[in-house]
């Protein structure tokens, strides 16, 4: 009689993943600090064109963010609708 | 709040959730104000008249700065979807459940914003343009070209998916700590969460919100002003 079930092992493990799969958000982090660090600069250089400045930084840090997300929702699914349960 | 599907009526495996509901409370306030702001049209507007001509006037502007004035006449869908998407995505601050939280609402948007571009990318190439512009630079790019253009929706569904649930879910952890925090000081009194989720609910529900609509509406502008030549200006 083994201590721990399967269930539990997948379950705990699969945490385990979701909290590995997350760490593509430190490039994220580094990313998007790099595009706001050089968006400053030109707003600092050019004042007169911040408005657009702003809307390319915005749009650039959101395709940025697209890896973060797909490992978030590896994350998510791992946590909330596991489907390594249904394999057992 | 819990995550999962919630089903409000139906039968078996037919049923209507609570996402669809809100969908269609959004639409119908929606087309209630688009048609009570049309009444007594005025050459001097006033009252509700007067934020739709704000409004309206807003969104072409921005449109035409975007795409350029050859584009104008995508106006119309970019501002409904803006409107439609932060109205969803503000559901949060009522302590409802964001309908953009649902992948089906936000892969359905992107799928429709897809059939958009690639419409509007072969009508005004014609067929012979829009595979000569595919298969750029070489022939053989042709399939990666066809893998990273049915890319752009997923991208695009699961980015407002992603940002909208993470919040939803951070929401969700800070408000259950708190009760459960105030209930070991006081029973039954969750006075801490009176005033402390307020910056939370700035952040995650208006800013965060207000953001992940504007990015949608900016790609979907971008990607279709991408897939159309720009004609000499004459």
């Amino acid at each position: 009689m083994s201590l721990v079930t399967p269930q539990a092992f997948v379950l705990g493990l699969s945490a385990i993943g979701a909290a590995v799969a997350m760490f593509s958000a430190i490039g994220i982090g580094i990313g998007q600090g790099f595009a706001a660090g050089k968006a400053v600069e030109g707003v600092a250089r050019q004042p007169e064109a911040s408005g657009d400045i702003i809307k390319t930084m915005l749009v650039g840090q959101a395709v940025t963010e697209t890896t973060g997300i797909f490992a978030f929702i590896v994350a998510i699914v791992l946590l909330f609708a596991n489907p390594f349960i249904n394999m057992l | 709040m819990e995550l999962g599907i919630r089903k409000i009526i139906g039968i078996g495996n037919f049923y209507i959730t609570e996402t669809v509901i809100f969908a269609w409370i959004i639409s119908l306030a929606m087309i209630a104000f688009a048609f009570f702001s049309t009444r007594k049209l005025d050459k001097t507007p006033k009252g509700i008249q007067l934020y739709a001509e704000y409004f309206v006037e807003a969104i072409y502007n921005f449109v035409q700065n975007t795409m350029g004035k050859h584009n104008i006449k995508f106006a119309p869908y970019i501002g409904t979807l803006f409107i439609f998407l932060l109205l969803g995505n503000l559901l949060g601050l009522l302590g409802l459940r964001p309908i953009t939280a649902n992948v089906n609402t936000t892969f359905a948007l992107a799928t429709f914003t897809f059939l958009l571009i690639q419409y509007s990318a072969i009508k005004s190439r014609r067929f012979k343009g829009y595979i000569k512009n595919m298969s750029q630079p070489y022939i053989f790019m042709l399939p990666i070209n066809i893998i990273g253009e049915i890319s752009f929706p997923i991208s695009l569904s699961f980015r407002l998916f992603g940002n909208i649930t993470g919040g939803t879910i951070i929401m969700m952890l800070a408000y259950g700590g708190l009760e459960k925090l105030s209930e070991l000081i006081f029973k039954k009194v969750p006075f801490l969460m009176i005033a402390i989720p307020l910056p939370l609910n700035l952040f995650f529900d208006i800013f965060e919100g207000l953001l992940q609509a504007f990015i949608f509406t900016m790609l979907t502008m971008v990607f279709i002003a991408h897939g159309i030549p720009e004609k000499n200006e004459t």
